[in-house]
């Protein structure tokens, strides 16, 4: 009896995870749909996308340990490695988009590019 | 509950397959390059999430390379994309 209730409360914790995993895999690319300029859209793609790639990798490690009895570090190193690059794809992206002309968004006119000043401060 | 846990992961692989229609529709459309690289980093790290979804489907621990394999594919493809719409090379000798 205890048992099968401790194999339904991992079951369910498992399916938690994957549910929240994709869950923000999915609002990262609405965020990408609906946001206004790529400075916006590098937040949605890069945060909310890592939170659901970690929430999917562990739900996954939790399964494949309780059902098979298979520990999968590549899993973790998966989680790892996606927490290391995805901030210095988004600064590189960013810093692309900054250096080919992209103006900030901004809903009055009144957003002040301070980055291009203090470029034009340094020359 | 393992009838439940294939439900649930094909409605997820559903879910993701709708994520990266939405993000195909900003890399066609993108006002500016940029754009574009956002949504491609976007789809690369979805696709990650499917063959998570895919390996929890198939209770295989094979997909494991996949994954991080298209990981560090995405990285690699990112950062070059980043460095030739900055710069217009993507190796470069100065250093500034």
């Amino acid at each position: 009896m205890t048992g099968t209730t401790t194999e339904l409360i991992i079951d369910i914790i498992v399916i938690l995870f994957l549910i929240v995993g994709t869950f923000f895999v999915l609002s990262a690319s609405i965020g990408v749909i609906r946001f206004p300029d790529v400075y916006t859209r590098l937040h949605a793609s890069t945060k909310a996308a890592t939170l659901g790639i970690a929430g999917i990798m562990i739900g996954a490690f939790i399964f494949l340990y309780v059902e098979h009895g298979l520990i999968s570090g590549k899993l973790i190193l998966g989680i790892i490695f996606i927490l290391i690059t995805a901030p210095v794809s988004a600064h590189m992206i960013g810093r692309a988009a900054h250096a080919t002309g992209v103006k900030p968004w901004s809903h009055d006119g009144q957003t002040r590019d301070e980055y291009a000043d203090s470029l034009e401060k340094r020359r | 509950m393992k009838e439940i846990i294939g439900i649930v992961t094909i409605v997820c692989m559903i879910v993701i397959t709708i994520s990266i229609a939405l993000l195909l529709y900003r890399v066609i459309k993108g006002p500016t390059n940029p754009d574009r690289a956002v949504a491609l980093d976007a789809m690369g790290i979805n696709l990650m999430g499917m063959a998570g979804l895919v390996a929890v489907l198939l209770a295989t621990t094979r997909l494991n390379d996949v994954i991080l394999l298209i990981g560090i594919l995405l990285f690699i493809g990112t950062i070059a994309l980043a460095k030739y719409l900055e710069k217009g090379v993507i190796i470069d000798r100065d250093d500034d």
